[in-house]
């Protein structure tokens, strides 16, 4: 494997050809925020969080699909990111509904974490308060759209972990929401096997377990990276 | 120099950061000898002063009486500062305004869920009508500090009442910021 040298926020970093900024990045010990990116799932730039500049290039680019290469210069902290980066989070928290102090995800969300990584002392954008809806069909698990900030986390990790590929998401813009199997209740839809990894996947308390009260959500997403671990390199490791 | 003249308000929240202010316990008396409280729930003034150098305001604006009380604070403090989520954000109260208009949410409150005389608080000039929509503090006006929390920690509190008495504003950051 060919080995790239590039400079990422003025140090010399090497990385393999193929690996993503954000893996180049993480492993020089220079953290990009994330949201969407989940350790194991492929990478779709939907949270737009990881964004980086890159010399001789206009425009920002997600660190977690943009490959390295040889030469490339990157600044993952700028002034004009870390301002991006919180209206993000601001728009996040104004396009839902989001209660931290009354959601059971309270103290182990990676949205709330954000919101202080960033510097979010307020929202600058008013709140829209959408109307959305709460789905506890399922025997065992629930999902609170109004906390849902479209990851896609928990299709991914359905699809490509779990393979039952459940969830999708339907509409568009502030309409869109993730469904299961075409649009049914959770309850009925029966390619669900109820493994219970789109709940660890999933960053806020949207996909939760039913009979989980405030702050009493804990999620672990490195059960998933155990996982997918397993499969690559066929070793039970953590 | 003289104290600073220093108010705290409860709009609409539940009083919690107000006690968490309490929970500052000695330091309070280490306070006390830098500020004058000139208005506040925990104090006895009637009408909110002129002249306040700085203002905490726990609550969301969730009414009439909210809103007109909180342009006169406004005109009235130098310093104005939300303090704890429901003034950030709207947090709590702001829970109604997903569900729309305020008809529907007094008829289940007042009426669907009574168990005797289900009717509406009408009393013209003493129950003051609820806004169509709870805001956060600062989309009604303008906020020079946030003390984001559910109750903010006395520590938190703490952090920005030093930043205040040294004659500063107050800027948290890091996990002082976090919601919740």
């Amino acid at each position: 494997m060919a080995v790239i040298t590039l400079k990422i926020n003025g140090k010399d970093v090497t990385a393999h050809e193929g690996q993503t900024l954000l893996e180049a990045a993480r492993d020089a010990n220079l953290p990009i925020p994330t949201l969407c990116h989940l350790h194991g799932l492929s990478d779709v730039a939907a949270c737009r969080l990881c964004i980086v500049e890159v010399v001789g290039t206009p425009r920002l680019l997600a660190a977690c699909v943009t490959r390295v290469a040889d030469g490339m210069e990157v600044s993952t902290n700028t002034e004009r990111l870390q301002e991006y980066r919180r209206m993000i989070v601001e728009l996040l928290f104004a396009e839902g509904n989001h209660f931290c102090a009354v959601c059971l995800a309270n103290g182990n969300c990676e949205l709330q974490n954000l919101g202080a990584a960033v510097g979010m002392d307020h929202s600058r954008y008013e709140y829209l308060y959408p109307k959305r809806s709460v789905d506890i069909t399922h025997e065992r698990f629930g999902v609170d759209h109004n906390r849902c900030v479209l990851c896609s986390r928990c299709v991914r990790v359905c699809d490509e972990v779990e393979g039952a590929h459940t969830w999708d998401i339907a509409g568009r813009g502030g309409k869109a929401r993730v469904i299961a199997d075409m649009n049914k209740p959770w309850g009925d839809a029966s390619s669900c096997t109820t493994c219970g990894k789109c709940v660890q996947a999933c960053p806020t308390g949207a996909i939760f377990r039913l009979g989980a009260t405030v702050a009493e959500m804990q999620k672990d997403s490195s059960r998933l990276e155990l996982i997918v671990t397993a499969r690559e390199k066929r070793q039970w490791v953590r | 120099m003289g104290k600073i003249r220093f108010a705290s308000v409860w709009l609409g929240g539940c009083s919690g950061c107000h006690m968490s202010f309490l929970d500052l316990d000695e330091w309070l008396i280490d306070l006390a000898e830098l500020v004058e409280v000139v208005y506040s729930p925990i104090a006895d003034a009637k009408v909110f002063p002129s002249n306040v150098d700085v203002t905490l305001i726990e609550g969301a604006v969730c009414n009439e009486d909210n809103l007109e009380v909180l342009h006169t604070i406004r005109e009235r403090s130098r310093l104005l500062v939300s303090f704890g989520d429901c003034a950030v954000t709207g947090n709590v109260p702001a829970m109604r305004n997903p569900l729309g208009d305020v008809d529907p949410i007094l008829q289940v409150v007042y009426v669907e869920a009574a168990d005797a005389q289900g009717q509406y608080p009408v009393e013209s000039g003493v129950v003051p009508p609820l806004l169509p929509r709870v805001r956060p503090v600062h989309e009604c006006v303008r906020v020079d500090a946030f003390i984001s929390g559910c109750p903010p920690s006395a520590d938190r509190i703490k952090a920005a009442l030093e930043a205040i008495v040294a004659g500063e504003t107050p800027h948290l950051t890091g996990s002082q910021l976090k919601a919740g």
